[in-house]
């Protein structure tokens, strides 16, 4: 059977490297296609702070702007940009009012570069700082298609709308699937903006980038929109079960969860004989979490036997903790060939647990993300020894073999001696 | 399977005996070329890196990938490794001025296999200080030697995808987002077959290869993330123990006809009458 899959896998390679050869652009273009063109928001503060003449000797307003002619000027074709403004409308007292001003200033879609320019223009420093809203908004903006999903904030400030702390705004926008990523810059901030902005960063798996001069300003937002149009693999999202029974049944592919602290997620896999099962597990840390964590991965049967585990630990910042396991499904028996394939077929049930733990004053809903990769594949070769086709290799080996081989020769010579004058004398 | 083994082998070995002379020596040389290369080779890399497994960039032993970042960001690369390499990655992390920051601050380098295991240091400064005026810090971590194979139970490092972590494990709160530049390149060395243990993968650990095989080459994006060596996957059945096992052989068989001939003394046997 296996020289079969060889055969076939030689075929297959041999096309590949004949399609490859003969329509090498056939391939590189098809990769695009398939994929819905990046979607990426800015926000900006236009709050009254943005008057401050701190960054190079003008206002932070004003380098904001020319970043952002700067940004418009070399967005890749392919990504669908729109901007949103925080406080740039209402002037007033009213806190009510302050904290509802938000609104979209260029929609998201194919870019006009004169006119998002000419809109970014127009703005002045005016209002309060919702930042929570305006996530919210930038969210709603985004929405729809299976599109990459990212936010830029930027601001100067901290959240002025308390309740609703934008933190917790950006991890339910997290927790809702849609693969959003919110990365914040912070012009010139005071400890509460970037404890805040840090922690919408972190919730949501982006990057945080406190900025003093208006080159970093520019050159981050063009790498972080450069980054949304990176191609990536967009997870499946999935919810794990409390026990095997029931669990939901995946295939290869790549896959999301949540899972609270200490609480324990199944998945079930079908892995055929003479397949390899493979499967890594990440478990994110989005909010502020204890400093010693571990997570977990185990293969069991349907009937609880354990059949190997990947597990990790960790201590310090991190942004995650993952392991992975390995398990190769023996190749059937001669006695249930063919009729019993399907038979043959187990269910492998993986469990996914962490030790995450957090202080007292962290949110524990929703759970932290969870990243699972599953992957099918052929079995390995059997080792049958510990060197490789059972070779030998080194001097020992060739003195060893030299001397067998002398010590046969000088014996085959005696005997053949013995042999002929044996012959002779009778 | 045992079929196949034997008939690789023998194939393998003809294909040794052959052209054991011409092949070995035209491989030495190219082996030895590419991993002389990778150190002092300082071809660009990618200028940009990942920020999570998913979105680790592809960078080649040899290459020196760089990205500019913020304090805090977690820097992802990947890069394939194949059977009996030896990997070393470095790191230069550039700090911002000091005149901007508030204390000193420790940097980590961690290296994940293609199964997001933690592969093990067997030496370098895996996490390394920088004090407050330090301008920049170098990391670095050296693998253990990639093998064809290994037990599931073993975590033993094995062919595939290794990502490449880099992040700031310790640093003032106000220091957060300043703007760093980081530098990282790898290199491999070739242990031969000292390393070579016998069973193989049959694939390598690249995330969703199975997939990929299935859907053909080529379609899906994922590939561009994973990553093969410049000059493909081995496959871990050729090792240097063919050319040892061989040469062996060789040389026992010669030792056997000079053993054979020592029994016969010089000329004709004494005792012997002459012909005729």
């Amino acid at each position: 059977m296996i020289t079969r899959k060889w055969v076939a896998a030689g075929a297959c390679g041999l096309l590949a490297t004949l399609a490859v050869g003969l329509f090498p652009a056939n391939a590189a273009a098809g990769e695009p296609v398939a994929k819905e063109s990046p979607k990426v928001e800015l926000v900006l503060d236009v709050s009254g702070s943005m008057r401050a003449t701190d960054i190079d000797g003008k206002s932070r307003m004003a380098a904001a702007k020319q970043a952002f002619n700067e940004v418009l000027d070399a967005t890749p074709d392919e990504v669908r940009l729109g901007i949103r403004t925080l406080g740039a409308t209402y002037p007033g007292d009213d806190r009510q009012l302050g904290c509802k001003d938000t609104k979209q200033l260029y929609p998201v879609g194919k870019l006009d570069r004169t006119e998002a320019k000419t809109a970014v223009a127009t703005l002045a420093p005016t209002g309060w700082t919702p930042i929570g809203p305006a996530l919210l908004g930038a969210a709603d903006d985004l929405k729809g298609g299976d599109a990459t999903r990212r936010i830029v904030l930027i601001t100067d400030g901290e959240d002025t709308c308390a309740p609703l702390d934008p933190c917790e705004v950006a991890r339910d926008i997290a927790a809702q699937g849609i693969h959003l990523v919110i990365d914040t810059l912070g012009l010139v901030p005071d400890a509460k903006t970037r404890n805040q902005l840090i922690c919408i960063a972190e919730a949501t798996g982006g990057t945080y980038t406190s900025v003093q001069h208006t080159a970093e300003l520019s050159g981050r937002v063009k790498q972080l929109v450069d980054r949304a149009a990176t191609p990536v693999v967009t997870p499946v999202a999935t919810e794990g079960a409390k026990q095997c029974a029931g669990a939901p049944q995946l295939g290869a592919g790549l896959y999301t969860d949540r899972e609270a602290f200490g609480e324990h997620r199944w998945y079930r896999v079908d892995v055929k004989p003479g397949q390899e099962l493979r499967a890594s597990v990440s478990v994110a840390a989005d909010r502020a979490v204890n400093n010693d964590y571990g997570v977990m991965l185990r293969a069991t049967t349907v009937h609880g036997r354990e059949i190997v585990r990947g597990s990790e630990a960790g201590d310090g910042r991190t942004d995650m903790i993952s392991t992975g396991l390995r398990y190769p499904k023996a190749e059937a028996d001669g006695s249930d060939k063919d009729g019993d394939a399907k038979a043959a077929v187990e269910t492998v049930c993986l469990q996914v647990s962490n030790s995450f733990s957090a202080p007292a004053s962290v949110k524990t809903t929703p759970g932290l993300p969870v990243e699972l990769t599953i992957d099918v594949v052929d079995g390995p070769d059997d080792a049958s020894d510990a060197a490789s086709f059972g070779l030998g290799r080194g001097w020992w080996l060739i003195g060893v073999l030299v001397l067998a081989g002398l010590v046969a020769g000088v014996l085959w010579g005696w005997i053949s001696r013995w042999r002929i004058s044996v012959w002779r004398t009778n | 399977m045992r079929t196949v083994r034997i008939l690789t082998a023998a194939a393998l070995a003809a294909a040794g005996l052959l052209g054991t002379a011409g092949a070995a020596l035209a491989d030495t040389p190219s082996a030895g070329a590419s991993t002389s290369a990778s150190p002092g080779g300082k071809d660009s890399g990618p200028t940009e890196a990942g920020t999570g497994f998913r979105t680790a960039t592809a960078i080649q032993p040899g290459r020196r990938a760089t990205a500019d970042a913020s304090t805090g960001d977690y820097l992802y690369w990947v890069l394939p490794l194949d059977s009996g390499q030896r990997a070393t990655v470095k790191a230069t992390v550039k700090l911002p001025p000091a005149a901007n920051r508030h204390g000193a601050s420790a940097w980590q380098l961690d290296v994940y296999d293609g199964l997001r295991r933690r592969q093990a240091c067997t030496y370098g400064t895996q996490q390394a200080a920088a004090a407050k005026e330090a301008a920049s810090v170098e990391l670095s971590c050296t693998l253990r030697t990639v093998r064809p194979g290994a037990e599931p139970w073993a975590n033993d490092p094995l062919p595939g995808s290794y990502y490449v972590r880099l992040t700031v494990v310790g640093v003032a709160q106000e220091d957060l987002g300043l703007p760093v530049r980081a530098e990282v390149e790898a290199s491999t060395r070739d242990t031969g077959g000292a390393f070579a243990v016998d069973g193989a993968l049959a694939k390598p650990l690249v995330p969703g290869i199975g997939k990929t095989a299935q859907a053909g080459p080529g379609t899906p994006a994922q590939q561009a993330a994973a990553g093969e060596p410049a000059d493909g996957w081995s496959g871990g059945r050729w090792s240097d123990r063919w050319i040892w096992t061989a040469a062996g052989g060789i040389l026992g068989a010669l030792a056997g006809i000079f053993g054979y001939s020592l029994t016969r003394g010089r000329g004709r046997p004494s005792g012997v009458p002459p012909r005729g």
